[in-house]
């Protein structure tokens, strides 16, 4: 009996070292031996990409007020709520004091300089596919962005969610880092599905998650429920969306749907940002979604 | 003896008064409907003209001058429409079937207005560009696009 137990204890602490093992954050480093000289310019086009304003922008911020990544808007979820913390360049409320790599960990392992894990309504499993350039020009960009002091909101999860080390064992299953649609693609579809599936994260809300969280791979980017718990966000697969690659891009630039309904809800924000950037790059957002298995 | 006239008194103006707010509910009903209906067809107007401008815009039709000015000229008439008798109180999403406004438009009345002035803005800045040639209709085309998003995302609830 005795040994029974102590059997049972042995196992139990040995599960808690190999769970500790497994779920402790990625801090490798991110490479950045290829970069030789940064362009801020061409951070702003990431920065818009990847819709960071959006998010990090104080709530209803308009206008040049964008630029002041204070943080504060909350994102509902089935897990709890989350605030979008400071990341300004204040040293203390913000990420001012951060170094070039601990940035690009945050972005592409989702780990903190201190160590831990962020959840991830931070979308660092789209961020991860990021080149090392788009994140050194990201950086540089950043940088000339204005400091502000509003410290960053606690986020309002329940237990166990609020186990910062469970999200190891959730990057366990649910951070992968293929792409999904693969093949033989063109120029434009490659550089399409790494603004969808990459920087610009759109499969982040237009393909479904299942209980734990995880974006469920076989129905990719064919909709799902608004997680703030009203509307619909709609199934952007080649069997429901079938506009041309010209419709697309043009929605994409100014809002307008074939029919001249106008686009409403967060896309206003995803297309503002990506009216931003060269026409060349929504028309592959086009062409890549050509590419997408049709979902019913 | 008093009390017996009472009762059937109280119960019979109770009566009339369900009566009477339920005819009263049917009237407003149909004034909150009509309004609805009145301010679709102004949003398909918009989108007529729009329609017009956005595909010469990107380049889906030929330009045209005369068609780009005389759907500048109907969208900036039609943007222009009171708002003070389409947009009545109570004609919200969740209340009355078949609209999408949120009450945002009536808790927030300035901020409407001002958004709505917006696309009365971009409109008229359309009537003198559109005739002009196909770059200044393309110029003016974004302000109009973000003016229809800005007042939807603000103004406009979800579809299901």
């Amino acid at each position: 009996m005795k040994a029974l137990l102590r059997f049972a204890i042995f196992c139990a602490v040995l599960g808690v070292l190999v769970g500790l093992l497994v779920t402790r954050p990625d801090r490798s480093e991110v490479a950045f031996d290829a970069v030789t000289i940064t362009d801020t310019q061409a951070g702003a086009l990431v920065f818009a990409a990847g819709g960071c304003a959006s998010c990090h922008a104080a709530p209803d911020a308009t206008g040049d007020a964008k630029l002041t990544l204070s943080g504060g808007r909350s994102f509902p979820s089935d897990f709890g709520t989350f605030y979008a913390p400071n990341i300004s360049t204040d040293s203390s409320a913000g990420i001012g004091d951060w170094t070039r790599q601990q940035f690009a960990q945050a972005l592409t392992r989702g780990v903190s300089p201190e160590g831990k894990h962020y959840f991830p309504a931070f979308p660092y499993t789209a961020y991860a596919k990021m080149t090392a350039q788009d994140i050194a020009d990201l950086f540089a960009y950043m940088q000339t962005l204005p400091a502000d002091a509003t410290p960053s909101l606690a986020h309002n999860v329940g237990f166990p969610f609020s186990i910062r080390r469970a999200v190891g064992g959730w990057k366990i299953l649910f951070f992968l880092r293929e792409y999904q649609v693969v093949g033989a693609l063109t120029e434009a579809e490659e550089r399409g599905r790494y603004l969808a599936e990459g920087l610009g994260h759109c499969t982040e809300c237009h393909t479904p998650r299942n209980a734990l969280g995880g974006l469920d791979r076989s129905r990719w980017l064919a909709g799902a429920p608004n997680p703030s718990g009203k509307g619909k966000i709609p199934n952007i697969t080649p069997a429901a969306l079938d506009w041309s690659e010209t419709d697309i891009a043009a929605y994409l630039t100014t809002g307008f749907t074939p029919d001249y309904d106008s686009a409403g809800g967060e896309m206003v924000e995803v297309i503002e940002n990506l009216a931003q950037l060269p026409e060349a790059d929504r028309a592959a957002l086009a062409a890549y979604l050509k590419r997408v298995t049709p979902v019913p | 003896m008093k009390k017996l006239f009472v009762l059937p008194l109280a119960a019979s103006l109770a009566i009339t008064a369900i009566a009477g707010s339920a005819i009263g509910d049917g009237h407003a009903d149909k004034a909150l409907q009509a309004a609805i209906s009145a301010r679709q067809a102004q949003m398909k107007l918009i989108s007529f003209n729009t329609a017009l401008l956005g595909d010469m815009a990107k380049g889906a039709v030929p330009y045209d001058s005369a068609t780009a000015s005389a759907a500048a000229s109907n969208l900036a008439a039609v943007a222009k429409l009171d708002r003070s008798i389409l947009w009545l109180e109570g004609s919200v999403q969740g209340t009355v079937d078949g609209t999408r406004a949120k009450p945002d438009i009536w808790t927030d009345a300035a901020g409407f207005d001002k958004a709505a002035q917006g696309l009365e803005t971009a409109a008229a800045a359309m009537v003198s560009a559109a005739g002009t040639d196909l770059a200044s209709l393309q110029a003016s085309m974004k302000a109009i696009g973000d003016n229809c998003g800005t007042c939807h995302k603000a103004y406009r609830g979800p579809k299901n």
